[in-house]
């Protein structure tokens, strides 16, 4: 697998969270997604990031766009040095939420993409990675 | 600070949202536009999305939030020009937006909001009889 291209993002406010939506629809653009799985990154970028800066208290998002023999992707990895979650399982779960949200975000973003993996420890933050295939 | 803008006509308030919004954005629009029916007694609010490339749990909830204040205060809403990419992503999101009322686009939209005044007059927006 080869990664075509990468850039990494600050994530500290919600101006931040729309140029990271920009960005992403960039990148998806280039890899040739549809307006369809272009629309669904772009949404999933947009809840992920908000997770970063309310949850996380702010961080960072790397974009990579990926080719794999003749399958193009786009990867995105959220990081934040944030409190974690103790019980991710729960935070998967749809109407789950401890903020302001609908619950929907980290439940709805893994329908979204093709590969979603939430790394996250208690006390020293949490790292979403997700993945969407043309 | 960046808003909006609300436009009025007759009963009505007018929305169209036309720039990427950020969420503190969002939320003074929702402020806004309660301030707004109750300065001017409208008795409907049209949100025109069709700029919108994409509406997210958010902006989801916000606009379910105007549906809910605007009932609170004797007023229906409309959201209208939903793109389909946009609606096909929500629905996977999970989200229905329940309890807010669409049309296709704004023509659509405006003549919900009159025949649903024709056949709510004032004071039974609550879904309780006036008299």
């Amino acid at each position: 697998m080869d990664m075509l291209q990468a850039e990494t993002m600050s994530i500290q406010s919600s101006a931040d969270v729309v140029l990271v939506r920009q960005s992403v629809r960039q990148f998806a653009v280039k890899q040739g997604f549809s307006l369809v799985d272009q629309t669904k990154i772009v949404t999933a970028a947009s809840e992920l990031a908000r997770n970063t800066l309310d949850y996380g208290g702010g961080g960072t998002v790397k974009l990579e766009a990926l080719q794999d023999g003749i399958r193009q992707g786009l990867r995105l990895t959220f990081e934040d040095e944030g409190p974690g979650i103790p019980d991710i399982e729960l935070a998967l779960k749809d109407g789950y939420t401890t903020g302001s949200g609908l619950g929907m975000g980290l439940s709805g973003t893994k329908r979204l993409v093709n590969e979603f993996n939430i790394v996250s420890h208690v006390g020293k933050g949490t790292c979403v990675t997700i993945t969407k295939w043309k | 600070m960046e808003s909006i803008p609300i436009l009025q006509m007759g009963e009505f308030l007018l929305v169209t949202i036309q720039v990427d919004m950020h969420d503190r954005l969002a939320m003074k629009l929702q402020d806004d536009l309660t301030n707004r029916i109750s300065q001017t007694n409208a008795r409907g609010v049209l949100i025109d999305i069709s700029s919108l490339d994409i509406v997210d749990s958010f902006i989801g909830r916000i606009l379910g939030n105007i549906a809910k204040m605007s009932r609170v205060l004797d007023a229906q809403t409309v959201v209208v020009g939903m793109q389909p990419a946009v609606a096909i992503t929500l629905v996977e999101l999970g989200l229905s937006l329940e309890g807010i009322r669409t049309a296709l686009n704004v023509e659509k939209g405006m003549a919900l909001l009159r025949a649903s005044l024709e056949t709510a007059p004032r004071g039974s927006a609550n879904g309780y009889a006036s008299g």
